[in-house]
């Protein structure tokens, strides 16, 4: 298979600060690989090298066969980026943005016009269309923005963060949007903190701490490494915990553990039948069961898996470099 | 060639998006108009008592060529506002992830302000008209002064395009270039005759190239009488129109390149 995207030993340098130390990755034709990562962990500073906007301190790239510091012009005829911060033009019209845009990439006056009028259409804002783009909401600037990627039909996409800062219906429409556009075949790099993001849109997913991958996979192969399926419990009489810890141990790989309250929980590698067997020995037993459940780890749990940190907690040293990234 | 050609079809549709943000947001242009016309009645009325530009000139006629080219020269500080916008609010990303020429975004920003400064000029001209102002000589000197003045300002904008790419934010372009363009235009033969300076402050007015500028368009509209009011020996001054097309030349050569170069490394963020 084709490699749309492919990248290795990338480092970039700031002042105090690497950014990126030695990522690799590689996107497959028709593929979409997350890039999954808090703040400052360096996924913008990929993104720039990889549309070109940045120039790695070490390294290669090539985009659509390109290499990214020799052929620069190559890539960006190849690539759509869709930014973090909603590059449109407050003060032309959605379909000035477009048409702009569609000269930009060379594609000359009429059919500009005409891929303006497709795309708006497409991303539901052809009421909008005459409107300084001042005036649009978040989610529909944020379309507009992922429309101009559109415009040239580019074989390849990167998505900076496409959803960062929408409201929860936003977000889902943009994600229906990016959907159809993996559907129709492009290949895609996006990144992404929402870990809930790249388990819905990617095939693949990087997960990225401090400029370096830290684990590679799908989703179910990252949910995996933490430990697969558990079984959680929650007993209607506290007093129950005693006797319903060898039931569940019956069914678990590792250690049942039991909060200081009623909930119980347990690694398992059964699923279904585990869970099917642990209710009707408890209604054996005679222990009630408020809520029982099982649950797959969240892309939260990966995260405090591999890095012994959760996404949110950070060093100052890193607060820094997501300002600096993020400024 | 054909870079050339890509930076010009790419700089139009650039510069076709500058202008759409002035029919968009007028507001911007009344007050890029309304200065000039206070600095032109302000200086005619304020100081036109107090300053004899000598050899029987009338102030306002020695005043207003000298107010047009500190205008146009302060234009430039548009351009360097407008593409220090751009990078903040991350356009100039987006345009750098295009297949487009690299000098199409500088090209177009710098063209489209030539309008701001041929509005402000007509504005000028007519307020200069009204309080006594007169174009004596022939049409054709007169468009060769205004010529003049939008080529230097031209030349200026691109220095202010070099700066805006490199400052952090509009308020600092805006103070920068206060700072740089002030004492361009006032130590210069604008707004008081070569004579009044003396020493080294005379020689930097000598070569300043306002100063030719001023007095080139001075000569084109037939403001003051050869030799009158302008008495320097200075070659820059004796040529005035040559010295002001060698520093435009000079100018380009130097920060087209140089302002190119830096919107290619620039970083938004």
């Amino acid at each position: 298979m084709t490699e749309m995207i492919s990248a290795t030993g990338l480092v970039k340098r700031y002042k105090n600060v690497e950014a990126l130390r030695g990522l690799d990755l590689s996107v497959p034709e028709g593929k979409v690989l997350a890039l999954l990562g808090p703040n400052g962990a360096g996924k913008t500073t990929a993104v720039r090298i990889l549309t070109t906007l940045l120039r790695p301190d070490a390294g290669t790239a090539t985009v659509a066969g390109c290499d990214v510091l020799a052929d620069p012009d190559g890539v960006r005829a190849r690539i759509g980026l869709s930014g973090q911060y909603a590059a449109v033009d407050e003060y032309l019209t959605g379909f000035e943005n477009l048409e702009m845009v569609g000269r930009l990439y060379g594609l000359g006056r009429a059919r500009s016009r005409e891929r303006a009028r497709e795309l708006l259409e497409r991303f539901d804002l052809t009421e909008a269309a005459d409107r300084p783009s001042k005036t649009y909401s978040g989610g529909m600037r944020r379309r507009l923005d992922l429309a101009g990627a559109l415009v040239a039909e580019p074989p390849v996409l990167v998505l900076d963060e496409p959803t960062t800062g929408l409201d929860p219906r936003s977000r889902i429409q943009m994600w229906d949007v990016i959907r159809e556009l993996v559907d129709s075949g492009a290949t895609l790099l996006l990144t992404t903190q929402y870990l809930e993001e790249a388990d819905r849109l990617a095939d693949d997913i990087v997960v990225i701490d401090h400029g370096k991958q830290i684990a590679r996979g799908t989703a179910d192969e990252l949910k995996a490494q933490t430990g697969g399926e558990r079984i959680e419990v929650v007993l209607a009489d506290p007093g129950d915990r005693e006797r319903a810890v060898p039931v569940l141990a019956r069914v678990a790989i590792g250690e049942v553990t039991a909060d200081n309250g009623r909930a119980l929980v347990t690694a398992v590698s059964g699923g279904a039948a585990a869970l099917e067997q642990v209710l009707r020995d408890l209604r054996t037993e005679g222990i009630e069961v408020l809520d029982i459940g099982l649950r797959r780890p969240t892309m939260d749990d990966v995260f405090m898996t591999l890095t012994g940190h959760s996404a949110e907690e950070h060093s100052t040293a890193d607060a820094t470099e997501a300002r600096k990234e993020d400024a | 060639m054909r870079t050339v050609e890509r930076a010009v079809v790419d700089g139009w549709v650039v510069a076709k998006r500058n202008l759409i943000k002035i029919k968009r947001v007028p507001e911007i242009l009344v007050f890029v108009l309304i200065s000039p016309i206070m600095f032109v009645l302000l200086f005619a009325f304020v100081f036109g008592g107090a300053i004899d530009p000598g050899g029987g000139v009338d102030y306002k006629e020695f005043l207003i060529p000298g107010i047009f080219a500190q205008t146009v020269v302060f234009g430039a500080t548009f351009t360097g506002a407008g593409l220090a916008e751009d990078m903040q609010k991350g356009i100039i990303d987006r345009f750098r992830s295009l297949p487009m020429s690299s000098a199409a975004v500088l090209v177009g920003r710098t063209g489209s302000d030539v309008v701001y400064n041929v509005l402000s000029l007509i504005i000028m001209a007519i307020t200069g008209l009204l309080i006594g102002w007169r174009i004596r000589e022939g049409a054709l000197d007169a468009l060769a002064a205004f010529g003049l003045l939008l080529l230097f300002a031209y030349a200026i904008s691109w220095v202010m395009a070099w700066v805006g790419l490199m400052v952090p934010s509009v308020d600092v372009i805006n103070n920068a270039s206060f700072i740089v363009i002030m004492p361009l235009t006032f130590v210069s033969n604008a707004f008081v005759p070569t004579e009044s300076f003396d020493g080294v402050l005379r020689t930097i007015v000598e070569w300043n190239p306002v100063s030719a500028l001023t007095l080139a368009a001075r000569e084109l509209f037939g403001n003051i009488p050869p030799g009158a009011g302008d008495a320097s020996d200075a070659w820059s001054l004796q040529n005035p129109a040559a010295y002001t097309l060698i520093w435009v030349v000079l100018i380009l050569i130097v920060f087209v390149p140089l302002s190119v170069r830096q919107y290619k490394r620039s970083a938004s963020h």
